[in-house]
């Protein structure tokens, strides 16, 4: 609903923080991580530009709700773990 | 006191008690914050004091304490300044009342470190209000008057208070530091409408789509509006407290009967008033028309004066390329919609520190008044430049 510029604050402020924008939709790519032949190196989750990568046990996790699939791990990764799938595809 | 517009800057700051000063350092600035430092080490003022590693850092954390909820100040100057474009928009944008001294200095190449304007106008569209100064005195009392008027509900937008490069940063006048105690009373601490608040996750800067982003810059517009109000209510409010006042928008100096006035911004103007003075004494109906606001422009208070002078004479010290002075063009498109206005024309002078001494404006005013009778040939002309015809010396 657009609203009149009386009702609207000075300054664009919203009440959620911008975690409900589920960034994830805009991918097209989805990173595919191979567990047996990651080395724990962490550099996929010090590259990621969106910190959405988490690790487990040196391992990463993807979070698929905010990855934009722009495959800077996959890019990076020296142990090549990381594959980038197109959507829709196995 | 006798100081430096840079020390009257460092003092209006302190008296207004900014709470986060976040500079850096750039010639002729640099004893602003140099003295606010000092302040700052000494315990005489309670605010923190962040260096950063540049001037677009400065302001970005300014931006930062103002939205969580602390008055700030910075300074620079030229390259500084232009650096900063960028965050310039999004203090106004955020409506952040940031107060801040531009020591107005020429841009590069060439080097200059001297007085000019071209800082200064090239900010023009930033949303900020830009207040040029006449005198060290007005630099310090400015400050003080732009927190109160930017920090109002309806306002809310920041404030860049020019002070010219060595004329007024590096050059001792007189200067009355008022009491503490004054200043409290005059200007309240800031408390604002919103600001960041822990425990309590919100966006700031949100995403808007097309549908809304307009009535955003709507309501930008009518703070600067409002803004020329509190201008004069604050000014006349200052007078009452401290006993004088600098003119509100556009200062007046002798313009009752004048014939041709000269339009003016910054240290030059108390040049020209002794050059009013001088030819008045000699029979001249001239008079002297500052801007002191050039953000809110204005409009109002220069086309009541165009209609009653027959040749209005604009002085930039800076040039739009493509255009013309940007006071010039500004003031001619004011005065358009005036049934009956002047001849007009500009005059670019004092570009990299120039001297625009008291001949040149002599000079001008003589050439004004024959340009109103006989009307204007070559509306913009540079002054005093080499290679030129050499009728301004």
């Amino acid at each position: 609903m657009t609203k009149s510029h009386e009702e609207l604050p000075l300054t664009p402020i919203s009440d959620t923080p911008s975690t409900v924008n589920l960034t994830g939709l805009w991918r097209v790519v989805r990173p595919v991580v191979d567990k047996e032949k990651c080395k724990k190196c962490t550099i996929c989750w010090k590259f990621c530009p969106d910190a959405v990568i988490r690790l487990v046990d040196g391992v990463p996790v993807i979070d698929l709700d905010y990855c934009k699939g722009c495959g800077i791990c996959a890019f990076e990764c020296p142990a090549k773990c990381i594959k980038m799938v197109k959507e829709g595809e196995q | 006191m006798v100081m430096t517009g840079n020390y009257a800057s460092a003092y209006g700051a302190k008296l207004s008690r900014a709470e986060v000063i976040a500079a850096y350092p750039i010639t002729p600035q640099t004893s602003i914050v140099e003295k606010l430092a000092e302040f700052v080490t000494s315990g005489e003022l309670n605010a923190k004091y962040i260096p950063v590693e540049s001037e677009h850092s400065a302001m970005a954390a300014c931006i930062a304490a103002e939205t969580a909820g602390a008055r700030t100040y910075t300074a620079t100057s030229s390259h500084g300044l232009t650096l900063m474009h960028e965050v310039l928009m999004w203090a106004s944008g955020a409506r952040l009342p940031i107060v801040m001294t531009n020591v107005s200095r020429a841009m590069a190449p060439p080097w200059s470190v001297w007085v000019d304007h071209m800082d200064s106008i090239a900010q023009r569209d930033t949303g900020w209000l830009q207040f040029f100064c006449q005198s060290n005195q007005e630099v310090l009392d400015t400050i003080i008057m732009a927190y109160k008027i930017c920090e109002s509900r309806r306002v809310m937008l920041p404030a860049m208070i020019i002070e010219d490069a060595f004329i007024l940063s590096h050059t001792s006048e007189p200067v009355d530091v008022p009491e503490q105690n004054l200043v409290d009373s005059f200007l309240p601490p800031y408390a604002p409408e919103f600001k960041i608040e822990v425990g309590k996750a919100r966006g700031f800067g949100s995403l808007v789509k097309p549908d809304q982003y307009m009535e955003f810059r709507y309501k930008d517009m009518l703070a600067m509006k409002e803004a020329r109000e509190r201008i004069l209510a604050v000014e006349k409010e200052f007078k009452h407290v401290f006993g004088r006042s600098h003119g509100g928008l556009l200062e007046h100096y002798m313009c009752d009967d004048a014939d041709v006035v000269l339009v003016t911004a910054g240290s030059v103007a108390g040049t020209a008033k002794d050059v009013v003075d001088a030819l008045r004494a000699k029979g001249s109906r001239v008079g002297l028309a500052r801007i002191r606001a050039f953000r809110p422009f204005p409009h109002e208070e220069l086309r009541a004066l165009g209609s009653k002078v027959e040749g209005m004479a604009v002085l930039d010290r800076s040039y739009t390329f493509g255009a013309a002075g940007a006071m010039f063009s500004e003031a001619k498109a004011s005065l358009y919609s005036c049934p009956k206005r002047p001849v007009m024309k500009n005059y670019i002078a004092g570009l990299g520190g120039r001297d625009i001494t008291p001949k040149i404006l002599g000079k001008i005013f003589e050439d004004i008044a024959v340009v109103a009778k006989r009307g204007v040939e070559d509306e913009v002309e540079w002054v005093d430049v080499a290679g030129l015809p050499r009728r301004w010396r």
